[in-house]
């Protein structure tokens, strides 16, 4: 099975030679990549698959003979992405290298038939699943850009207010998932420790639907909040969410709710020991209030 | 790149649990996962580790690294030579316990990881497999 | 044998975890907390755990453990600093602390224990005092 490495090792030069040839245009993208830097490449990439080959054979590629080619793969693949190469692009960049191969293999081995064949085969293998390498890594390397991208809008999107001394509000807006939830959970559990608050609204409003899996999430956090010693109260629970949970059979029974934002702060004051007093009259408290700087500034 | 970082703490006595929760935690650091996996995974090899223990009368804790490229994870394997495991199912469902206290079975540390695998025999021994990624 | 420091501030009893308790660590504890609460006729145990980054089901018992042997004893216990990453563990865990009550910090504890103005007042941003 070293055939191939042997075929590849002695036409090295050749094969890479034609390889870039016959790269289509939109494969070597000149207007990315300069002809040196494609040529460097190539040659690297060739010497490493000689090198993974003859380690340990052309068809396992996981093994550890094939790590440089490999990385070197990884490493095409991720740049060439971020260069603005497509997918296709990257893979056929692989893929092309095919041609060039087979007419060595025809020509090295074309008086054993056997061997001309099965040394095509493993090449034909080989190729394909190193074109799929770079697809995966192509795609991992977008994955990785999403989520990250994903989590600075969750971030973002659910900022927790200070109402008062003690009070914080977490409005939502938006689908409540599992992912969200963490980043939510999280966020009011270390705001709530930072700003030493012991009571936390959550506030869904904005959150379209409430089913077991949004009300089991909540459920998570209330339960957190608690065990560190603090109290939730959801409001912005509108008539249909109630009839839902209701339906649903969701158990609320040890959650304190509110229909309205205000109906939750009044309770988280009254629970915290606050009561809000209104002035005497309108008229006295504004002259009051109008007595003290103004009369500084006209004296 | 291409080795495994492999290490094999042996479960002898509740002192070894001290050091596989610390062994989790250096490696969960190193790979820079994010605090609240660390503590689930740190957590979830204390209540393995004191499992093995308890319930298996000692054993070994092996950690790896598992998984390449962008996706990677911590592979923790717990074994023992103890009496086994006689209903897995039962032992998986939450308030579960052999011992005295209140037990909570190995469904609570299913909870804290990705993936969970225990293969055991009743006279030969458990083995529990948990990953997580990062 | 290295143990767990337990503090007297008149009837209350201060304990702060710091270390990675093993076993014996945390046993010892729970005796030392019983036998004060006899000695010195505590009426109040408040235990910090600020510093603990695990709480494993082991450890919970222990603190649960311990609130109940104090209630026996006629002492309340306030457990109190836990971490955000273990309260999110705990959950995910199943594990509810029963039988323990919780609090933010120390004041917020002793608040719990012997009432407002028992601790330090801490001072409100928001709120100005009555004349």
């Amino acid at each position: 099975m070293n055939d191939l490495a042997e075929v590849i090792s002695r036409n090295q030069d050749e094969i890479r030679s034609a390889w870039i040839r016959d790269m289509s245009q939109s494969v070597q993208r000149s207007d990315l990549m300069s002809k040196t830097e494609l040529d460097e490449q190539c040659g690297t990439l060739l010497s490493a698959i000689v090198a993974g080959a003859r380690s340990s054979g052309p068809s396992e590629i996981s093994g550890p003979g094939w790590a440089q080619a490999r990385e070197l793969l990884e490493t095409i693949s991720a740049s060439r992405a971020r260069q603005g190469f497509s997918p296709t692009e990257v893979a056929t960049f692989v893929l092309s290298l095919k041609q060039p191969l087979f007419t060595a293999i025809r020509r090295d081995l074309t008086k054993e038939q056997n061997r001309l064949f099965d040394t095509v085969w493993a090449a034909t293998e080989l190729l394909d699943r190193l074109a799929l390498l770079t697809t995966e890594t192509f795609m991992s390397a977008r994955e990785e850009l999403i989520s990250r991208q994903q989590q600075e809008l969750l971030e973002l999107s659910t900022p927790v207010v200070k109402l008062w001394d003690g009070i914080l509000a977490l409005p939502i807006i938006g689908t409540l998932d599992s992912a969200r939830t963490q980043v939510v959970m999280e966020n009011l559990l270390q705001t709530v420790v930072s700003t030493n608050s012991k009571f936390a609204i959550i506030d869904i409003t904005g959150v379209p639907t409430v089913d077991t899996l949004v009300a089991q999430h909540l459920l998570k956090t209330i339960t957190a909040a608690r065990l560190m010693g603090a109290e939730c109260i959801i409001s912005g629970v509108r008539p249909q969410i109630a009839q839902t949970i209701v339906h649903l059979g969701i158990n609320l029974e040890d959650v304190t709710t509110r229909a309205r934002l205000s109906d939750a702060f009044a309770l988280a004051l009254k629970m915290s020991g606050r009561t809000v007093v209104r002035q005497a009259t309108a008229a006295a408290a504004s002259s009051a209030i109008l007595a003290g700087p103004l009369a500084k500034l006209e004296s | 790149m291409s080795e495994t970082r492999r290490e094999t703490l042996s479960l002898k006595n509740s002192n070894d649990v001290v050091l596989a929760r610390q062994k989790v935690r250096q490696w969960s650091t190193e790979m820079r996962f994010t605090l609240v996996d660390q503590t689930k995974l740190v957590t979830a090899a204390s209540e393995l580790a004191r499992n093995t223990l308890d319930h298996g009368k000692g054993g070994s804790m092996t950690i790896e690294q598992t998984g390449f490229g962008a996706r990677v994870g911590i592979r923790l394997i717990f074994e023992d030579q103890g009496p086994g495991i006689p209903d897995i199912e039962m032992a998986l469902k939450d308030g579960f316990t052999t011992g005295n206290g209140m037990g909570l079975g190995l469904g609570g540390s299913k909870r804290l990881v990705n993936e969970f695998a225990i293969e055991s025999e009743p006279g030969k021994g458990t083995r529990i497999t948990v990953i997580r990624w990062k | 044998m290295e143990r767990i420091p337990v503090l007297r501030m008149g009837s209350l009893l201060l304990i702060t975890i710091q270390v990675d308790m093993h076993d014996k660590l945390a046993m010892q504890l729970q005796e030392d907390v019983t036998a004060r609460i006899a000695d010195w006729g505590s009426t109040g145990v408040l235990i910090d755990i600020s510093s603990l980054e695990i709480v494993d089901s082991f450890i919970g018992r222990m603190l649960s453990n311990i609130a109940a042997m104090s209630r026996v004893l006629g002492a309340e216990t306030v457990v109190v600093g836990m971490q955000p990453a273990v309260a999110i563990t705990l959950v995910e865990l199943g594990m509810s602390l029963p039988g323990v009550r919780t609090a933010l910090s120390v004041e917020a504890g002793m608040e719990l224990l012997y009432g407002a103005g028992a601790g330090f007042r801490t001072g409100s941003d928001d709120e100005r005092d009555e004349a």
